[in-house]
């Protein structure tokens, strides 16, 4: 059945696998950088925790609740964060950003080629343009957060 | 032409005979929606529903043969804009039984006739220091005005809880009712569970203690006979659009007494006697609520939507909603891992549920590739899911349109939802 595929293109079972099991899902009581994000469309909260040495992300880690999009993917991204530096995950949101909106995406140093692959069992969202800010909602807690230059006041909003 | 000879105008309150049976199968051949979209499972009318034939038809002819601004021209298209505005009026009155058509004032929808009473009667009448008492079961229209009126006149507002089952607790309702309460606001039917409301109980006990009562009809005025005198209510609101009429019209009713007392809301062309720039005398209720051209249009396609509503029959409705209702609970309880929300001792064509560990936008989405259509979220009633101690829930609701086979295409989905999130 088409509709079925379609399903499992979304869900793929990396997907199911972080949505159950989230890495890196904890606070960080001395983080250096953190923000929480909220879709209203569905309630789906987020809070991100960065520790920031020297321009190098040491250590990335998330807590909330949330579908299993936004789970697996605020999980997935916290694995490849780690050890980045800013400017490098600055370039790694860019790119899944366009990937999952069908943008251009940005070309990207080949060192973090990987790291993109990691996250393309998310692009499975594109087809589900409702689903879409449920992938990004971490994501941009991370950019409010490091833009901040610490904690932003309000949360950010992914309407 | 007078009102008492168009016969436009009394043909919209006649209508033809009812039907002899109420099909639901029949009744969705009604609606071109499903003749466009054949494999939509609709499980949305809480939200909205969808509008018939007749409806449709209604809109567009009336911007083709009879539009003109109301109230305002002498000649005779306008009389005509303005014989139909105002038998909708009268077909808004029948529909909820007022008594006086002065009674019904058109508005937006729900949200804005909440916000008129708020805004008008709220500073008219409140002083610092007195209470609104409202219910945890509210739609977010019947509290975010209160809250704002609170912070702008020092009043207080109470919230009284639901009990354990989903409904209201009448006993802390009434222990929260006090000689400062002005205003008991409260949902008839809760739109995120279903819950139907014990409003006759809350009438009665807030009139005893000296305080008004304002309903929101929004999920009962579709669904069930409405008789604002039998109830006593001193506001009622309800939305077209979820009375299979077009959308941005809605209706206030008010009693006669209250609307007459009350200070106009907006300012405007329509709602006036005399305007000079020293001093304006206001028209007579309803009118010096209805500011600027309204919707006639709206009001005319809401007035065709209450009277197909009534050529089904409103008890006929009733007891199909009822059935489906059971049906539905019954056949998600059946489902292990689903969760459904509680709604007090008597449920009304809402069901809200939780499966297991599917979230509810990502169950959303899978019964969607399935076609079948539910709410997944808040319900705009946030205060409530934070109660029930959910983010989420999936809600299915039901129309005249709906059958058992579209619950049973709903439990397929959530099957497949929930093999899905098995693997």
């Amino acid at each position: 059945m088409s509709d079925a595929m379609d399903l499992r293109d979304l869900y793929q079972d990396i997907i199911l696998d972080h949505g159950r099991k989230p890495r890196n899902f904890r606070e960080q009581e001395h983080a250096s950088h953190t923000a929480q994000g909220h879709n209203p469309l569905c309630g789906d909260r987020v809070t991100v925790y960065l520790t920031v040495e020297d321009d190098r992300i040491t250590d990335v880690s998330f807590v909330g609740k949330g579908c299993a999009i936004s789970t697996a993917s605020s999980s997935l991204m916290t694995e490849v964060l780690k050890d980045k530096s800013l400017a490098e995950a600055k370039q790694l949101f860019q790119s899944f950003h366009a990937n999952v909106t069908g943008g251009e995406p940005p070309s990207v140093d080949e060192a973090l080629e990987d790291d993109l692959d990691r996250l393309t069992p998310l692009t499975g969202v594109k087809g589900f343009p409702a689903r879409v800010k449920c992938a990004t909602l971490a994501w941009h807690a991370v950019e409010a957060a490091l833009k901040s230059g610490g904690k932003p006041a309000e949360p950010v909003k992914t309407e | 032409m007078s009102k008492d000879t168009d016969p436009r105008v009394t043909g919209l309150a006649e209508g033809p005979l009812s039907r002899p049976d109420f099909d639901p199968r029949q009744i969705r051949q009604d609606f071109p929606i499903f003749r466009n979209n054949p494999e939509v499972v609709f499980l949305d009318t809480a939200a909205s529903a969808q509008k018939p034939q007749e409806v449709i038809d209604a809109v567009s002819n009336f911007y083709a043969r009879d539009y003109a601004n109301v109230h305002r021209g002498v000649y005779a298209l306008s009389q005509r804009s303005t014989d139909h505005y105002e038998a909708a009026r009268l077909a808004a009155q029948r529909f909820l039984n007022a008594r006086q058509s002065r009674e019904i004032v058109f508005v937006r929808g729900a949200t804005e006739g909440i916000n008129l009473v708020a805004q008008a009667w709220g500073p008219w009448a409140l002083k610092s220091g007195d209470e609104i008492l409202i219910t945890e079961l509210e739609h977010h229209s019947n509290i975010v005005p209160w809250q704002m009126l609170r912070d702008r006149l020092g009043i207080v507002l109470k919230v009284a809880p639901m009990d354990a089952t989903g409904g209201l607790d009448l006993a802390a309702f009434e222990a929260l009712l006090s000689a400062k309460t002005r205003l008991v606001a409260i949902t008839h039917v809760a739109n995120a569970t279903g819950a139907v409301m014990p409003v006759e109980a809350v009438i009665r006990t807030a009139h005893a203690k000296g305080a008004l009562v304002l309903i929101d009809g929004c999920q009962a005025a579709p669904r069930m006979p409405v008789d604002v005198q039998a109830l006593d209510c001193d506001f009622y609101v309800f939305s077209g659009h979820k009375t299979y009429g077009p959308s941005g019209i809605g209706v206030l009713y008010g009693k006669a007494e209250h609307l007459e007392a009350m200070p106009p809301w907006q300012g405007g062309g329509d709602m006036i006697l005399q305007v000079t720039f020293d001093h304006t005398t206001y028209q007579e209720t309803p009118h010096k609520f209805e500011a600027g051209t309204p919707d006639m249009t709206g009001a005319h396609g809401l007035a065709v939507a209450l009277g197909y509503m009534e050529r089904l029959g409103r008890d006929n409705i009733l007891a199909h909603e009822e059935r489906l209702t059971e049906y539905g609970t019954r056949r998600l309880a059946e489902l292990p891992g689903v969760k459904l929300m509680g709604a007090g001792n008597r449920r009304l064509a809402v069901l809200s549920f939780e499966v297991e560990g599917v979230h509810a936008h990502d169950l959303a989405t899978i019964l969607d590739r399935h076609n079948v259509a539910v709410r997944a979220g808040h319900h705009c009633a946030q205060p409530l899911m934070d109660r029930l101690g959910v983010v989420a829930t999936a809600r299915a609701s039901f129309g005249v349109y709906n059958d058992e086979a579209d619950i049973d295409a709903l439990v397929v989905a959530v099957k497949a939802a929930q093999e899905l999130f098995a693997q």
